[in-house]
């Protein structure tokens, strides 16, 4: 785990924060599902990173390899991509009937049309 | 067949789903949900009586032993939130027929019907697993489920409340993703029962530490713990009446579920109460909750707003039984878990018999309820004189129980804001009551729901009442889960 340092952390957490600001400060729907993208990669970045093994060969049966890297959180995280996308498709499904039928996917539009929302 | 029960629970609604989006009209799919619906309550019901005569139920998915492969372990907690999960679906299934037909219509239904069956999936599927990364999938596929279904309202609200939830809701869930990283991180394993061998060796660590507060921190944005909450009010608002009663009875019921099961089981009581003060975080922002939103539910025009805070309130209750750490405590929540999801689903119910009638469920649409809509009016108001918790109905048993906790920790104040909390109900509730019985309707007809929304309504009803007086059975399975859940994963 440790060849990559600490950098795989501080990367996650810069794109996890980034992601994080960007569905709190925009005001568009669209970019609020981007920040959300950004903030669930940044996770499968931290599973991924931390499933390395220094001196690892490729989890694959090899002649002669004793140390392998973790197969598990990439597994893991498989599954996991495959729910951000039907997050990120529900999401966009839901902007574009927002659209239809307010006219405006800027919250503060919306807001301003119903203060309830 | 009856070693599979575990995850034929699961399976049944997985299967049906696909099968019911294919169909075409209204009434096939309907059927198909039903009668998996019935089927998925037979197996729990089942389970609990083998949970009962066993103990601890163990399945290997695929015959892979853990830590392998996935395991499901069904103990008392789980056996009874599938109880609650699929007779809850019994229920709302055949009276969303008539309901659903009106407010989504005949060409969207197949999709609507698949839409609950995958909820019901993915709530079984959280409730029956013993793996800490398995709760995540079938959390996220309840989670798709009910965006879908909440976007189905028909006021063009329910989109953008559909939109934060999905935007809440995903923060919620890779907060638990998150959290559940970095404990395989440190320990090396991903089920339950492994990682409460190896945590309290860990218990030290900074890594183990964060996990936690992101786990709890997550399952809270789920099950809308104040001041998470705020998604809840607008989703169960614009929601469709059928799907309100499901999701308002079950989906938060879960969460709070995995939220026992990871403090109590999978951390242990000692590392969660002792090491963390976690009581000092849950039990202030219950009380805090437990005022707040019952406060705001009195100034609500709306009906189903009116309960939807209300459900904030109750969710506060629950917590403030976790927060106490103790057996009796957690009897007490797991009691209110079960008899707060009974009386909320018939609330919900009778409310949207009234939608069905009236179409729309403001305070003025209750003016003379209870001549022009008899039974629909004495079902909201035994639901609510359940919500309150008055004597012989469900809601008086776990409070009962959860004053008594207090009381054994010796904890007045906590006491004194239970039964406040009751009165903010008293009044919330009374003032639909007194607009059914004293306030001139529009119009005078009487125009009783359909025989289709009021047996389901006045099942659940009888529910309330029945458990209410007969306690032994919902009280004893309870304490027999608190048992089990008090003793952490290990001893088994």
């Amino acid at each position: 785990m440790s060849g990559l340092g600490i950098w795989n952390y501080v990367i996650f957490i810069f794109l996890m924060m980034a992601g994080l600001y960007m569905m709190i400060s925009s005001s568009n729907l669209i970019k609020k599902i981007i920040g959300l993208n950004v903030f669930q990669t940044s996770v499968f970045f931290m599973y991924i990173s931390f499933g390395y093994v220094e001196g690892g060969a490729g989890p694959v049966l090899t002649e002669g390899v004793t140390l392998y890297t973790n197969p598990l959180p990439h597994v893991l995280i498989l599954t996991a991509i495959v729910v951000g996308v039907a997050t990120t498709a529900v999401g966009l499904a839901l902007t574009i009937r927002i659209k239809e039928s307010f006219g405006s996917i800027e919250e503060d539009d919306l807001h301003k049309m119903d203060p309830s929302i | 067949m009856l070693t599979h029960l575990p995850v034929l629970v699961v399976l049944a609604p997985l299967l049906a789903a696909p099968v019911a989006s294919l169909m075409r009209g209204a009434f096939a799919p309907w059927v198909v949900a039903t009668l998996v619906s019935w089927f998925s309550l037979v197996c729990s019901l089942l389970l609990l009586a083998q949970v009962g005569e066993q103990g601890v139920i163990v399945y290997n998915m695929g015959g892979w032993e853990a830590p392998w492969g996935i395991e499901y372990r069904i103990d008392f907690a789980n056996a009874l939130l599938l109880v609650l999960i699929t007779g809850m679906a019994s229920v709302v299934m055949p009276y969303a027929r008539l309901s659903v037909r009106q407010e989504i219509g005949e060409e969207r239904s197949p999709m609507f019907y698949a839409a609950m069956l995958l909820l019901i999936l993915g709530l079984c599927g959280m409730t029956a697993t013993g793996d800490a990364f398995n709760i995540f999938v079938f959390l996220e596929i309840s989670s798709l489920a009910t965006y879908t279904l909440l976007a189905m309202g028909k006021d063009r609200r329910a989109l953008t409340s559909s939109f934060s939830y999905l935007v809440m809701g995903t923060i919620g869930g890779t907060f638990y993703l998150i959290g559940v990283g970095f404990l395989y991180v440190m320990t090396g394993t991903l089920n339950i029962v492994d990682l409460a061998e190896r945590l309290p060796a860990l218990s030290d660590s900074a890594t183990v530490r964060t996990g936690f507060a992101f786990i709890v921190t997550g399952i809270c944005l789920k099950l809308a713990l104040f001041p998470l909450h705020l998604w809840l009010p607008n989703a169960y608002t614009f929601a469709p009446s059928a799907v309100t009663a499901l999701i308002g009875a079950t989906a938060t019921k879960v969460a709070v579920y995995v939220l026992v099961r990871m403090i109590f089981t999978m951390f242990g009581v000692e590392f969660s109460f002792v090491e963390i003060p976690l009581s000092y975080v849950l039990v202030p922002l219950a009380v805090v909750g437990l005022l707040s939103a019952s406060s705001v539910s009195i100034m609500q025009l709306n009906i189903k707003r009116m309960l939807a805070y209300s459900s904030v309130a109750q969710i506060s209750y629950i917590i403030l039984g976790i927060g106490m750490g103790t057996a009796m405590g957690l009897t007490a929540a797991l009691l209110h878990v079960f008899n707060h999801g009974i009386m909320k689903a018939a609330l919900f119910m009778s409310l949207g018999a009234v939608a069905y009638r009236m179409g729309g469920v403001e305070l003025k649409d209750m003016n003379g309820l209870a001549k022009t809509m008899p039974l629909t009016f004495w079902a909201f108001v035994i639901g609510g004189l359940s919500l309150i918790g008055v004597p012989l109905t469900v809601g008086f048993v776990s409070k009962w129980h959860l004053i008594l906790a207090a009381l054994e920790l010796g904890w007045w104040p906590v006491v004194v804001v239970i039964l406040v909390g009751s009165i903010l109900a008293l009044i919330y509730i009374g003032r639909v009551v007194e607009a059914g019985f004293f306030k001139e309707p529009a119009d005078n007809t009487r125009r009783e729901a359909p025989a289709g929304l009021l047996i389901p309504l006045w099942i659940l009803v009888i529910a309330n009442i029945w458990l209410g007086i007969d306690t032994r059975l919902t009280v004893d399975i309870a304490e027999a889960a608190a048992a089990q859940l008090m003793a952490g994963g290990v001893v088994l």
